[in-house]
């Protein structure tokens, strides 16, 4: 058995399911409409902006601004493509079919993920042009230094995201439970720990806030994060790895059900 | 070839399979046997690798399930019959399954037609009814035309059509060479379709042989011998001159005579010199399910208890009669009569020591006799061991009418108007 042969395998299970469509074109809609929308808001309220943040404008991270409710989508499709084999009992039929588990774990994740660099890619370069549409005058081109950078970031960010999600689903296995600690994780308390003083130096290495960074082109007024935008997006790999390990160790361990 | 060699698995402190050996042989069917929760699925989960025995090992053709190379051209099962995403077409479902070990989608299409699904084969699996769930299992466990096949519950959701294609289907692949190890418990379908048998009871092995040697050790036919009811002396008096005759004699619920170690010629002619006239002289056969249930008796996790309805009573309105129970209804044991041989093994077991709590340990302890009853001075070697008391259904421990039915006239149900008079437990 070669991992092609179950590469092809995983490719029809992912597309022959409805919620894979569902989650994907959700997060492209829901990123890019929201990043259009904070564009053109942004466009009308600069000329009352006060001037430290005119400085620090960043019209590429503008366009961005819907990634942060798009990544929820993201993690809704990372974790249903591990936890629908638990919750179907699919789970055992896959393993009889594949007793190595490494390979079965790694080459749905492989597929799953290679959708997701697709779609983010979509996405990130959709919302970056419609965005910079929207935003008119103050609108950034593909070619200024650093911007496209920013917006391949934004796919692999994307991406990581969603194969973030994939690691803690094989862990955690119910899709409820994944999804009861990523969502409220990634949408609240990371948000939290990263915009007060005192969890400040913590949160800036949380996977979504270091991963984040790679996705600006202008670097906020008094900056002092550690690391730079690849640094950033270094950390959040770190973070992927480190999930993706532990989802693997247990399932090779545990009983498969 | 599936070998199992010393299998334990533990949950926890709850022990499901406890040192089993046995081995499934190619060019048979094999039945896998047991009640409820006694470890057959757990047993066929550590075989494909999927739940890690505790302690021991089971291979297919030498390897471990996990080592075997191309795993899925080698062994098809069926597990679970709903073990499938909701939303995913059947042909889907299958198509991935066979995209895993290279085979053509053209084989999708053919299994599809072999279990009869060709017509839903685009539609959603979550609207398919339990027994097209089984067909969809089964096509999968095909699609590799394996040489080691398993199949948990197969008939379990099938119409009659189905169990019977089920039943051909195994045959067939048996005859082809297959290993084909299924499990059931239900052991009158298990005598049609399967060469050898595989009773577990609590997860430990009960019995490991062929179905025949299975039914000549427990189907010992007997005759039932009815003398006219008027007159119970002749009853008497046929009793013992067939007893005198070498027959052994157990007196049936309803008055008739159940008759073991002679031919029914044989009876015929005792009848006849002892000047009895007879109503009925009919060959019987015990029933294989009454063999497997009472091999199993002791190691039933699951039982029922008598639906007493108390807290549903109304008062009954004076010079009512309570309903009647029906038969066997939350009896246990009612299903369970004994064996056509008192006192002589039921049934060959390769290893009489295997049951931790055979049913019949502790019997005589027990004082489960019927008070007054013809069996009470021999002990009845089918009452609740003692050590079970505990488990046993309380509403009806004191009432061995309901526990046991030996042969006893006094004990049947029918046959205790006492008894019904008080409607709820004694106690």
């Amino acid at each position: 058995m070669t991992a092609v042969q179950i590469i092809r395998s995983e490719w029809t299970k992912i597309r022959s399911v409805a919620s894979t469509v569902w989650t994907l074109s959700l997060a492209v809609v829901v990123t890019v409409a929201l990043g259009m929308l904070i564009s053109a808001l942004s466009r009308n309220q600069f000329d009352s902006m006060p001037v430290r943040d005119r400085l620090a404008f960043d019209p590429t991270f503008v366009s961005f601004a819907g990634m942060s409710l798009g990544q929820l989508a993201m993690i809704v499709f990372g974790v249903l493509v591990v936890s629908n084999e638990y919750s179907t009992g699919m789970i055992r039929v896959s393993l009889a079919a594949v007793p190595r588990r490494a390979t079965f774990l790694f080459s749905k994740i492989a597929v799953a993920a290679a959708l997701a660099l697709a779609v983010g890619m979509c996405m990130s370069f959709a919302a970056f042009f419609l965005g910079q549409a929207m935003l008119g005058p103050h609108a950034a081109r593909i070619g200024d230094p650093g911007v496209l950078r920013a917006v391949l970031g934004g796919g692999l960010y994307m991406t990581l995201i969603a194969v973030f999600s994939m690691g803690v689903a094989a862990m955690l296995r119910s899709p409820m439970l994944s999804l009861g600690i990523l969502m409220p994780f990634f949408f609240l308390i990371s948000n939290i720990l990263g915009n007060v003083d005192a969890t400040k130096k913590i949160g800036r290495f949380l996977p979504d806030q270091a991963g984040s960074r790679i996705m600006r082109v202008v670097p906020g007024l008094g900056d002092d994060t550690p690391y730079g935008p690849w640094g950033g997006l270094g950390i959040m790999v770190l973070w992927v790895i480190a999930a993706l390990a532990g989802g693997y160790l247990l399932l090779r361990r545990r009983d498969a059900q | 070839m599936i070998e199992a060699v010393g299998l334990t698995k533990r949950y926890g402190d709850k022990t499901a399979v406890y040192n089993l050996s046995f081995q499934v042989r190619p060019g048979a069917v094999t039945g896998f046997l047991g009640p409820n929760g006694s470890g057959k699925s757990t047993t066929m989960r550590m075989i494909l690798g999927l739940d890690n025995p505790t302690a021991g090992a089971v291979t297919i053709g030498g390897y471990p399930y996990r080592k075997l190379p191309n795993a899925p051209r080698q062994v098809g099962a069926l597990l679970d019959a709903k073990a499938v995403h909701g939303g995913r077409s059947a042909r889907n479902h299958l198509l991935s399954l066979a995209q895993l070990s290279g085979i053509p989608a053209r084989r999708v299409d053919e299994v599809l037609g072999v279990v009869g699904l060709q017509e839903v084969a685009k539609k959603r699996s979550k609207g398919f009814s339990l027994g097209m769930g089984q067909r969809l299992g089964i096509a999968a466990a095909l699609l590799g035309d394996p040489q080691v096949l398993l199949f948990d519950e197969p008939v379990n959701g099938l119409d009659p059509e189905g169990i019977l294609w089920v039943r051909n289907l195994m045959k067939a692949l048996a005859a082809e060479g297959r290993t084909v190890f299924v499990s059931s418990h239900l052991m009158s379908e298990m005598a049609l379709t399967a060469d050898h048998l595989i009773v577990i009871g609590r997860g430990q092995l009960l019995a490991d042989m062929s179905v025949r040697d299975f039914i000549s050790a427990n189907s010992a036919d007997f005759a039932r011998v009815r003398t006219p009811d008027t007159e119970p002396q002749l009853r008497e008096k046929l009793g013992s001159a067939l007893a005198e005759a070498g027959g052994h004699v157990l007196p049936e619920q309803d008055g008739a005579l159940r008759v073991t170690g002679l031919a029914l010629p044989r009876i015929s002619d005792v009848a006849h010199e002892a000047g009895v006239r007879l109503w009925e002289l009919s060959p019987h056969q015990a029933s294989l399910e009454e063999a497997y249930m009472r091999m199993t008796q002791g190691a039933v996790d699951y039982r029922s208890t008598a639906d007493q309805k108390a807290g549903l009573q109304q008062p009954l309105p004076p010079g009512a009669q309570p309903p009647m129970p029906v038969p066997g209804q939350g009896q246990p044991g009612w299903y369970a009569p004994p064996p056509p041989q008192q006192g002589g093994q039921p049934f060959a077991m390769p290893a009489p020591g295997a049951a931790p709590a055979g049913p019949y340990d502790g019997a005589q302890a027990g004082g489960h006799g019927a008070p007054g009853g013809p069996s009470a001075g021999a002990p009845n070697p089918y009452a609740q061991p003692a050590s079970q008391a505990p488990q046993a259904p309380q509403g009806q421990a004191p009432a061995p009418a309901a526990a046991v039915p030996p042969p006893a006239p006094q004990q049947a149900p029918v046959a205790a108007p006492a008894d019904l008079t008080k409607p709820e437990d004694p106690r």
